[in-house]
């Protein structure tokens, strides 16, 4: 078979097709946006076969995946991280009802948070729900758990997380294709109180849950993408989880001189780990994100043996793994290095030459300069980088649709001006529900839409309000006339200052559209002409 | 055979058609192959790198360990010097002579060639002048690539018949352009490793 460079998000993305996947539903993040893409641009997504458009937000794409479970095909839901959070509701629920069609849930975790507000681990959100979780360490292992994956979700009615991690997620390696499944026919699920989780129905489904949780770890421990393999030295064990395993074996160039347990697949297999406590004088555990593994084993009383790991210190408390730190872990001496160069500097990123939020700030600035107390609260996209020179124009930047909400309490609380800044793409994905409780209140913040008409900071993703975002202001009870729009160009900066100006002294909800398209985007339209 | 790249440059300047054209090179040639990319916020201007693992036997991590790396490819000079702990003592960097300059405090241009001076072995040459004089700028990457490739341990034929297959759907007139910018590139490499 032909092998292909390809991606972990697109090996993943691949596999999924292979094994019959029926739809792709995802809101763009970072480092998870290439598999939606990968599969937007295969002849059988754009004919129409199989559902790949972009989501409203990563509850949303959530609902809709498990929807098409429930209908007895196989649903692939992708986010990063922080996106559990959002769908969290309806993934922790979705374990409860289980899956019909084979469901899995990809979670990009993005340990030391290249693009991204925190470096949570979704190991923990599985746990949680109960559900089986599959950890590749390479491309090919993201191309063939994804068959396996869908495989065990139908066996176990259950839903299945595929983690990854940036490293793995962007980074490409050669990957061979196995078989091609056809898709699931349509197939309701035979009982139908599993679907109700009305408490009744929720207490007997828990406990089923309960009884196939430790069956799933006993699959876990026999899975091929989990191995033992022992060796003369047990002075410490090894339990590397996920592309830990390939820093280990980096190190000693394919063979361990001790015992190592390869951790791809959950529930975490306590026979597995028992022997390694019992045969090893101590346990060494190499994962990437946060110590979800160690923290099972070591619990809240003393072990009989020592566990080292991130929070004893070996390994980086925080940050993503890699060859060096997981060296020094294992007591390994550093390969010679040169110094680094006193010459350099940091190149942070920027808003592009030419960019809209740029017009956007420039006019904002010099309108809250005029006030003596004004805050800028922003949000999660591009404009976020307002934060850095040469704008230094926004003062907070949590989540997804924080903006409006904390503009909203931080007015409740006596500021003035509490302003927003948020994109289209953010506002529809979580800022609508927070402009209607604003509005309801008639709390006196001024919101400005930076309207790029795409997703920008993931690489321009269709936005889901395109052409409607005034529309949905009106609809949430904003008054016509405090719904303004300009296009911010440098010509432009007196117009927007006047219209901050006006809107600001309203008192009450308004909101200011500032409305070019992205250049980046923009660029790419023109070159297609 | 092994090598360890490192590609850097500016977010925007395109490295990783680089890393394509070497990529699909090796895997021509059936050699392994692992290569990091950097997305997401750091395209916006900021410090990007890549890391590409070619070998002819299995390649465990996806990261090129520190002091380990034969070749630094970059399209920036400050840039070059910014991954000089991954550099291996024998290591090789290859560099665009051209600041790219979207920040204030840019270092001092004789500080930052005294710097890359002091690096022994480097070859440091004006990618856009090659490009211009012998085919479009836009293919100065491709210059890049061919300055680079004297030190890749993959025949100059095989990057060739990369380059084509990777511009091919762009039309005969650009992967000539793009060739004759590589052969400028890895000439100027042979002459000034030969002296």
């Amino acid at each position: 078979m032909q092998k292909e460079l390809l991606l972990g998000d697109e090996a993943l993305a691949q596999g999924a097709l292979d094994a019959g996947l029926s739809g792709v539903y995802a809101y763009p993040g970072t480092p998870s946006t290439e598999i939606t893409e990968f599969i937007q641009i295969q002849p059988s997504a754009i004919n129409g076969d199989v559902h790949s458009k972009w989501s409203s937000n990563e509850k949303t794409a959530m609902e809709s995946a498990l929807g098409m479970s429930f209908a007895g095909k196989r649903a692939m839901v992708c986010m990063k991280h922080v996106g559990m959070n959002v769908a969290a509701d309806a993934f922790v629920n979705s374990a409860m009802t289980g899956a019909n069609g084979g469901l899995i849930v990809v979670a990009a975790d993005d340990p030391s948070m290249h693009s991204s507000q925190n470096e949570q681990d979704s190991r923990f959100y599985a746990k949680f729900a109960f559900t089986p979780i599959f950890e590749p360490s390479s491309q090919q292992e993201a191309y063939d758990m994804t068959s396996a994956a869908f495989e065990l979700s139908e066996r176990f009615a259950v839903p299945v997380v595929m983690r990854l991690t940036t490293r793995l997620a962007h980074s490409r390696a050669e990957v061979v294709r196995g078989e091609v499944r056809e898709q699931n026919e349509l197939k309701f699920p035979e009982d139908p109180k599993q679907w109700v989780l009305m408490p009744s129905n929720s207490r007997e489904r828990y406990k089923r849950l309960l009884n196939d949780y430790a069956a799933m770890e006993s699959e876990a421990a026999s899975s091929k993408f989990n191995s033992y393999t022992d060796a003369a030295d047990r002075s410490v064990g090894v339990i590397a989880c996920g592309i830990a395993y390939n820093y280990l074996m980096e190190n000693f160039e394919g063979n361990a001189p001790f015992p190592v347990l390869k951790i791809s697949q959950y529930p975490l297999p306590t026979t597995l780990v028992e022997r390694m406590a019992s045969e090893c004088d101590s346990i060494l555990i190499l994962e990437d994100g946060q110590p979800v593994v160690e923290e099972m084993l070591r619990g809240v009383l003393s072990t009989p043996i020592p566990i080292k790991g991130r929070l004893s210190g070996e390994v980086p408390r925080t940050g993503e793994l890699n060859p060096n730190n997981v060296r020094q872990a294992l007591g390994l001496q550093p390969h010679p290095t040169r110094d680094a160069s006193e010459v350099i500097v940091p190149r942070p990123p920027a808003l592009c030459q030419g960019c809209g939020h740029r017009d956007v700030y420039k006019s904002l600035n010099e309108v809250v300069a005029e006030y003596d107390a004004a805050k800028v609260f922003s949000d999660i996209g591009c404009y976020t980088l307002g934060w850095l020179a040469p704008f230094h124009a926004i003062d907070t930047c949590v989540d997804m649709g924080a903006s409006i909400t904390m503009a909203k309490g931080a007015a409740d609380a006596g500021v003035f001006p509490s302003i927003a800044v948020i994109g289209d793409s953010t506002f529809t994905h979580s800022g609508m529900t927070g402009l209607l409780d604003a509005v309801n209140e008639k709390s006196n913040i001024t919101v400005i839409i930076s309207d790029n008409l795409t997703t920008g900071m993931t690489g321009g993703q269709d936005s889901a309000g395109t052409d409607r975002i005034e529309a949905i202001c009106y609809g949430l009870g904003v008054e016509p006339e405090h719904v303004r729009v300009v296009v911010p160009l440098p010509k432009n900066v007196e117009e927007i200052k006047q219209m901050l100006r006006e809107e600001i002294e309203y008192n009450g909800v308004s909101v200011v559209i500032p409305r070019r398209e992205c250049i980046q985007t923009a660029k790419r339209h023109n070159a297609k002409k | 055979m092994k090598r360890d790249i490192i590609l850097a440059g500016v977010g925007g300047q395109g490295i990783l058609s680089i890393a394509t054209v070497i990529g699909r090179a090796a895997l021509n040639e059936g050699l392994h192959i692992k290569q990091a990319e950097v997305h997401g916020m750091s395209q916006r201007g900021g410090d990007v790198q890549s890391n590409l693992r070619i070998s002819s036997s299995n390649i465990a991590s996806d990261l090129i360990p520190l002091g380990c790396a034969d070749l630094i490819i970059s399209l920036e000079p400050m840039e070059a010097l910014r991954y000089l702990p991954y550099l291996s003592v024998k290591g090789w960097i290859v560099t665009n002579s051209t600041p790219f300059v979207n920040i204030d405090n840019y270092p001092n241009q004789d500080a930052l060639n005294a710097e890359l001076g002091r690096v022994d072995n480097s070859v440091v040459l004006d990618i856009d002048t090659f490009a211009r004089e012998v085919a479009s700028p836009r293919a100065a990457n491709m210059v890049l690539l061919g300055a680079a490739t004297p030190f890749l341990d993959i025949e100059p034929q095989s990057i060739e018949q990369g380059i084509i297959e990777i511009f091919n759907r762009k039309g005969d007139a650009v992967v000539q352009s793009n060739l004759a910018a590589f052969r400028a590139g890895y000439n100027h490499t042979k002459e000034r490793v030969n002296e």
